[in-house]
């Protein structure tokens, strides 16, 4: 058999795979785009072309602040369990094997253990107290409960890239008298970013697809766009949703190509 | 740094800064409450609603006795209104608030769940029965062997709802027993009917507007309101009653005990009496309401809908469900539990 | 053991636990801490409607092996509970090990990108999961139902003749779930592979005869770390997953997720509830430390 060159990026399949996998990821997308132009209400009867859910999605009231509340929890929870999972990463990797670490790691992995909805009723029954006790009902509870189980999905990744990281840059660092500080900012953050990255966007949408805890931690006023629409399960989603979905993946997709074409620059 | 506090403080506060105006927490199902009616009702009292939503009784009640929610009117179904009085979670009504309380139709004046209607106010009500596609089936669709004992056209293509309370009570009328009976060989016997009609069934789902209408299911049991729905999208879809006995259910709305704003609790419940008003909450979620003199306001279709408006010969079969003692419940779950495994 | 090493492992120690504590704080007060409840729970009797009553009860332990006959109240062994259970594991695994085989060339094509266009794939693979998880499995609906566009596309092909029945069953759940996880695979497998150097795999294909071996000699011991998190983050949330078994499954067929739901809901077993997720609870951290176990082991001697 003749020896051909090695090329990393050219194992045959792997491209294949990949594209068929992004195929796969967006058909689902595609048909919740298709049918937010349905104008019929429903998600499943195609009954003609029209743009009448895009007004009805926006003049609802309350699919707005929905929106805006899951989109508020999201941010403050995934920057929250980020920073947190950062450090518990920083802490409990590349160091001496102490005794600590098997429990810090079953700690923070926790939320995943259990199905949601025992977590759920727990933090009913522990947040109702507090919320008696305290006379405070506002939205600090959701950012909690949501950044808690937000902290393994940003930990995991950020620990992945951790791990096989060498410490030789570091320890040059120090060895030209740089602080800890300095030594951190300046080398391990940006060798750490991808994976930084990886667990914000991991825990960010985590939080905004989560229904069953926020659906019991929630007091009067504070549904999400899941909350809202898990509600319209039993008697019909209506292509509303579609809509408003459709909107916030338009939102999306024009903030990270602002973002993309922006870091172009500094290149 | 200063206004980043104050927006985080707003944010974390909530609702508890925007009261000034008067408001009112209202705990409802979700996609129930019609937004025409509530933004009349805030134009004209000046009250602000917020509506958060809930998707089972169970998960609402969970809640409520939990404390500390906030929230000031609830709308659980009719068997549960005795249990939420018994634990002491909702407070009796303030009649000399309630000028529209005589717009209660007579029939539902008088309920067993709520002896002289001093806590609850009616919101929707209506029937759990059988919808049936008539392409795949052209028989007797009045019963419950609809689902029990499927026919061959049917077999595999039959929904059942995943509401325990309906589910059995069906079964256990179609046996020849009575909704909530603690007499073991009628309990073994629906039982041993579920047990053997399930492999027929295609699923125990929710969302039947759309999946009748689709074709994707060829019968189910559900509830009348939503296979309205589908039949004006879908003509062939038709809405059996069964003739062994079928649930009536009545969403009631509820003043909880602790409540803070129970002022405005009881003009949103007077509002609600009023017929027009009323019409307004039907022709939203498409379920009949309970005031009397609302027929003239309500949607031309929902009058002469045959899944609204129950013909006398299947009047005399439709029951409303009785709150089941802890013994015929366990017995319930223990049945139900079987069924979903 | 120097003095000095010894300071410097209680340094270590010290700090591993001081950059832990905010994580450790807020898990505490807002997951692990309040499952002690359900551990207490789990030894209460039910309530008559939902909750719980304040008397010790070993019932629901009991429950969770045994069934005890509504009708003539004799016991054996719970199978419903173990056909549940089974399932779940099932289809947690083969969800695990598919979105790893195709999560795996994905992650590594990404990888393998130059750094603009590596940055767009990222993003293109998150951007659907910005879309909230009820909707996309409502959309995915549409696509495997039997008037569906997959079955439209393949009658059209003439591959069948009648709808294939996907809509309703395990294969569909399945489906979901490796459509909702493959991301959690993909993410961590990306930062594990991003951070070796290509040339330095190209070198080691010149000592190796095969690709097969440059793939398990270098670069398997390299992205283990990825693979870890990767099959972490999908097998335990497929383990517990709730909305994807209830909107494809049809309700027939339960997974844990939701038959513990189902005690805390219309079952109105409480303590039943509890006693099965604290059960499940140990089961998953006790894989999970011979999993860790396991692992860093072979990493620490490879």
């Amino acid at each position: 058999m003749a020896r051909r060159e090695f090329s990393a990026s050219r194992i045959p399949g792997f491209p294949t795979v990949a594209i068929l996998v992004f195929v796969a990821l967006y058909m689902p997308i595609l048909m919740l785009v298709i049918y937010s132009f349905n104008a019929g209400d429903s998600i499943a009867i195609w009954e003609g072309f029209s743009f009448k859910w895009y007004p009805v999605a926006w003049n609802n009231e309350q699919v707005r602040e929905v929106t805006f509340r899951s989109l508020t929890v999201a941010t403050m929870a995934s920057v929250i369990a980020t920073t947190v999972a950062t450090m518990a990463a920083l802490g409990t990797t590349r160091r001496r094997r102490t005794g600590g670490q098997t429990f810090i790691y079953l700690m923070i992995n926790q939320p995943l253990m259990v199905p949601e909805i025992v977590t759920a009723v727990a933090l009913l029954i522990f947040f109702a107290s507090i919320k008696v006790a305290t006379g405070y009902q506002g939205l600090g509870y959701l950012i909690a409960a949501h950044s808690a189980f937000c902290i393994p999905f940003a930990y995991l990744p950020i620990r992945a890239r951790l791990e096989g990281m060498d410490r030789t840059l570091e320890v040059a660092a120090s060895d030209l008298y740089a602080t800890p500080w300095q030594a951190f900012r300046h080398v391990t953050l940006p060798l750490l970013m991808p994976g930084i990255a990886a667990g914000l966007m991991l825990a960010f949408v985590t939080s905004l697809d989560d229904v069953v805890i926020t659906l019991f931690v929630k007091s009067a006023g504070q549904d999400t766009l899941p909350t809202y629409m898990l509600a319209q399960i039993r008697r019909s989603v209506s292509a509303e949703v579609n809509a408003i979905s459709t909107l916030l993946l338009l939102l999306t997709v024009i903030l990270l190509t602002a973002f993309f074409l922006l870091t172009r620059k500094r290149d | 740094m200063k206004t980043t506090l104050t927006a985080i403080a707003l944010l974390l506060g909530g609702t508890a800064l925007a009261s000034a105006e008067g408001e009112l927490q209202l705990f409802n199902w979700g996609d129930y409450t019609s937004p025409e009616m509530i933004k009349k009702f805030e134009d004209e009292t000046g009250i602000n609603v917020t509506i958060t939503d809930y998707d089972s009784n169970d998960t609402a009640m969970a809640k409520i006795e939990a404390g500390g929610h906030g929230f000031d009117l609830v709308v659980p179904s009719n068997s549960w209104v005795p249990i939420f009085i018994e634990k002491g979670l909702i407070q009796e009504l303030d009649l000399s608030k309630l000028p529209n309380h005589g717009n209660i139709a007579q029939q539902w004046l008088e309920s067993p769940y709520d002896p002289g209607r001093k806590y609850s106010v009616p919101w929707q009500w209506g029937s759990t029965g059988i919808a049936v596609n008539k392409t795949a089936y052209d028989g007797d669709i009045n019963t419950s062997s609809i689902f029990m004992d499927p026919p061959e056209e049917l077999v595999g293509k039959v929904n059942v709802t995943p509401e325990m309370n309906d589910v059995m009570s069906l079964a256990l009328w179609y046996v020849g027993g009575e909704p909530c009976t603690e007499d073991t060989e009628m309990l073994k016997k629906a039982r041993d009917a579920l047990m053997e009609a399930k492999p027929k069934w295609q699923s125990m789902d929710y969302g039947m507007t759309e999946k009748m209408a689709a074709n994707d299911v060829m019968a189910s049991v559900y509830w009348n309101g939503a296979i309205f729905r589908a039949r004006l999208k879908n003509p062939d879809v038709v809405y059996g009653y069964p003739k062994e006995g079928y649930p009536l259910w009545m969403d009631q709305v509820m003043l909880l005990s602790d409540a803070k704003n129970v002022d405005e609790a009881h003009q949103f419940l007077n509002f609600i009496m009023d017929p027009e008003n009323a019409a307004m909450i039907s022709s939203f979620a498409r379920y009949a309401n309970g005031i009397a003199g609302s027929e003239p306001f309500m949607p031309e279709d929902m009058m002469t809908a045959p899944e609204i408006v129950v013909a006398e010969e299947f009047q005399s079969s439709g029951h409303f469900l009785p709150t089941c003692s802890p013994k015929a419940q366990e017995y319930y779950t223990a049945i139900w539990t079987e069924l979903q495994k | 053991m120097s003095a000095r090493e010894e300071a410097e492992t209680r340094r270590d120690a010290r700090n591993t636990w001081l950059l832990s504590a905010p994580a450790l704080v807020i898990l505490t007060l807002a997951a692990a801490g309040p499952l002690l409840i359900m551990l207490v729970y789990s030894f209460l009797t039910p309530g008559d409607y939902g909750n719980v009553v304040w008397k010790f009860s070993t019932d629901a332990w009991v429950g969770t092996i045994l069934s005890k006959d509504i009708f003539d109240g004799t016991y054996s062994l719970a199978d419903a509970h173990l056909t549940i259970f089974w399932r779940s594991v099932k289809l947690s695994l083969i969800t695990t090990l598919f979105t790893f085989i195709v999560g795996f060339p994905t992650a590594w094509f990404i990888a393998t990108r130059t750094a603009r266009t590596r940055t767009a794939l990222l993003f293109l693979i998150t951007i659907p999961f910005w879309t909230n998880l009820l909707i996309r499995t409502f959309a995915i609906n549409q696509i495997i139902r039997n008037e569906g566009i997959l079955n439209t596309f393949l009658i059209y092909l003439g591959v069948i003749d009648t709808p294939l029945v996907i809509i309703y069953s395990d294969f569909a759940v399945f489906l979901g779930m490796t459509y909702v996880y493959l991301p959690l695979m993909v993410l961590p497998l990306f930062a594990a592979i991003d951070r070796f150097d290509m040339k330095l795999l190209e070198a080691a294909y010149d000592l190796y005869a095969t690709r097969l071996q440059v793939l398990r000699k270098v670069v398997f011991p390299i992205v283990r770390p990825g693979i870890v998190a990767g099959s972490i983050l999908v097998f335990i949330p497929s383990l517990g997953a709730y909305v994807t078994p209830r909107i494809l499954g049809g309700g027939r067929n339960m997974m844990i997720g939701n038959f513990i739901e189902l005690q805390f809901g219309q079952g109105r077993n409480w303590p039943l509830g509890a006693a099965l997720s604290v059960l499940l609870l140990l089961i998953v951290a006790a894989a999970l430390v011979v999993y860790i176990r396991a692992t860093s082991r072979e990493t620490s001697n490879g």
